[in-house]
């Protein structure tokens, strides 16, 4: 380790440099929760302090619709209602069903893909990749009229259907993987009778749960962030996702006096289930997200 | 392989076409049939058959109202002699100038930096909160640090004595102030990923080359930078393709404003798409988007000799 010795004096200037950065990330989180915990009516006043002025958990009760519309109004608010409890079990609904069906669907194609002896095998494998080069726009356009077509505008239906039989990232993900483990495991199990399907439920599935638990991780934070798909289909509160509500408290505040509090507080409220995913599992987090640069 | 018991020649005279059939198809076709089957649905109506019909639209004009009219190449005539499609490119191509530099530049920097001071886990948590933020809190985020009047960074920019700016309510600040939103948001995410990068590099590389006198600049551009670069290369290539295609922080902030500063191409396809109903219109300036995206792609690939590593 001779060159960690020899670079010494500039520590200090090194963890200097990091120190900004890492304040340059923070800082903004900070003052989301610092105006998140402030009156509405001192947001014109705290300024560059870095504390709330009285910390309050009223625009976390507001936005959460545990106050009527009259309240809120008076507190400087909107009349609008605003639920964000409903837009949480929204996005937990939008999340779950994408990454369980995905990530099982994909596993299964994925494996076959792998393993697996069948015609076209390696076309149907390039023509999965391919959908991995195509800009989301292109086929925002078709598929959002196709699920008009369908009568599936503002359901769940419509919401999740274009992700939640194929991930073209999972499939590729996974098979890596798949492509990885000893043949010779399988074909012990085979040879001892077990079909295809045993073979990958009680098999390849258990002893692939790290890279599995790296995708569902990948894909968990990816779709409770979306915000494109459900916004073209998903306007309707009844099915709004956090992103989608939050956008729409923002239009829905009066001209130039944005309820800055309760965004803030509607902001917080989306990103505190990803500061417990980083509390309880940063490594893995951090592990995952460094392992998804190396395709 | 043992894979099926050995047939007896009754079988094997009973059914030759079968055994032929199979072998054409494969030998595990049936059970890789269910295997596929539904991921293959998935891809052959929501990615194979939009795509398709997404060119399709793109002849038409289409309001969802009335039937589709075919109208042969006239949408892309429009598109490309049009100011607003160039204005939009025009939007967009800075933006990623803006955006992309920098943010590489600096994950480099602070990638090595971390790298050569702490393996602490928690510190490289710490850098990727904003990327695991939705873009839409980001944009918020952003959109009350910049306030005018109220904003943090705008009442600390008055104290210093500059004047408060406009930031995302001028033409000539709100594309900076919308890079400066995603850069904020993907600075860590990028460095997180050539922290992996420069893991993967042998330390006696370094050793060797610090013995012979190398010095830190010496090391960072004849070692550090050249087996870094199949995660610079993907790095890169990721970032442009998605800062091309720069959506959801501009509709938080700017909505293509002010006077069409920051109407980047997707924010323009939205609103042809969604807002005027111009589907025909709007899908032949995605598929421009995609041919423009291929075409860079490719280019760096050539150039940038992504898929072989030096290591």
């Amino acid at each position: 380790m001779t060159h960690h010795r020899r670079f010494q004096p500039g520590r200090v200037l090194a963890w200097a440099v990091l120190l900004f950065f890492m304040l340059f990330s923070l800082l903004p989180i900070w003052i989301m929760f610092k105006t998140a915990l402030t009156y509405p009516k001192d947001v014109f006043t705290s300024g560059t302090s870095l504390l709330p002025a009285g910390t309050t958990l009223l625009n976390f009760e507001r936005v959460l619709g545990l106050l009527s519309a009259h309240e809120n109004y008076i507190l400087g608010g909107t009349e609008a209602s605003i639920n964000f409890a409903l837009a949480l079990r929204n996005t937990v609904i939008y999340t779950g069903l994408i990454v369980i069906f995905q990530t099982l669907f994909s596993a299964m194609a994925a494996y076959a893909i792998a393993r697996l002896r069948f015609i076209g095998r390696n076309l149907l494998f390039y023509m999965f990749l391919s959908a991995l080069m195509i800009p989301q726009i292109v086929l925002f356009i078709p598929n959002f009229i196709l699920i008009r077509e369908l009568g599936w505008l503002n359901t769940f239906a419509g919401l999740v259907a274009p992700s939640i039989l194929f991930g073209p990232f999972s499939v590729f993900f996974l098979r890596q993987f798949f492509l990885q483990i000893p043949k010779e495991l399988e074909e012990s199990a085979r040879i001892d009778g077990a079909s295809f399907f045993t073979v990958f439920w009680r098999l390849i599935l258990p002893i692939s749960w790290p890279p599995l638990a790296t995708l569902i991780l990948l894909n968990s934070i990816q779709m409770w962030n979306d915000f494109f798909w459900p916004f073209l289909v998903g306007r309707n509160s009844h099915v709004q996702v956090l992103s989608v509500a939050l956008q729409f408290f923002q239009t829905q505040t009066p001209e130039g006096i944005p309820d800055w509090t309760g965004l803030m507080a509607g902001a917080a409220l989306a990103s505190i289930p990803v500061f417990l995913l980083l509390l309880f599992l940063g490594r893995r987090v951090v592990q995952s997200i460094q392992f998804s640069g190396f395709k | 392989m043992p894979q099926a018991p050995i047939p007896t020649s009754a079988q094997i005279s009973v059914q030759p076409r079968r055994r032929r059939l199979k072998s054409w198809l494969g030998q595990d076709f049936t059970p890789a049939l269910t295997f596929v089957l539904p991921a293959t649905i998935g891809f052959a109506v929501f990615y194979l058959y939009p795509a398709i019909r997404a060119l399709l639209i793109s002849f038409t004009d289409w309001n969802l109202l009335t039937p589709p009219q075919y109208v042969g190449a006239s949408n892309y005539q429009t598109a490309l002699s049009s100011s607003s499609f160039w204005h939009s490119m025009e939007v967009t191509a800075l933006y990623v100038l803006y955006n992309i530099p920098i943010q590489t530049i600096l994950a480099l920097l602070l990638a090595v930096l971390v790298h050569r001071i702490s393996r602490s886990v928690w510190i490289r948590a710490l850098l990727l909160v904003p990327y695991l933020l939705s873009s839409v809190v980001a944009g918020l985020l952003w959109l009350w640090i910049l306030n005018p009047e109220l904003g943090f960074l705008n009442i600390l920019i008055a104290h210093l004595g500059f004047g408060s700016q406009p930031f995302f309510g001028s033409t000539q600040q709100a594309l900076p102030s919308v890079a400066l939103t995603n850069i904020w948001q993907y600075l860590g995410f990028n460095a997180i990923l050539f922290y992996a990068g420069l893991q993967s590099i042998p330390n006696e590389v370094y050793e060797a080359a610090a013995i012979d006198g190398a010095g830190e600049w010496t090391l960072f551009r004849r070692i550090t930078l050249p087996l870094l670069r199949p995660v610079l290369v993907f790095v890169l290539v990721t970032s442009i393709i998605g800062s091309f295609q720069v959506f959801s922080t501009i509709v938080v902030t700017t909505q293509g404003g002010p006077a069409d500063a920051t109407r980047v191409i997707v924010w323009d396809i939205y609103q042809n798409a969604f807002q005027f109903l111009k589907m025909g219109y709007a899908s032949a300036l995605s598929i421009l988007l995609f041919v423009v995206l291929l075409i860079f792609t490719i280019l760096q690939m050539r150039f940038l000799r992504g898929g072989e590593s030096d290591l």
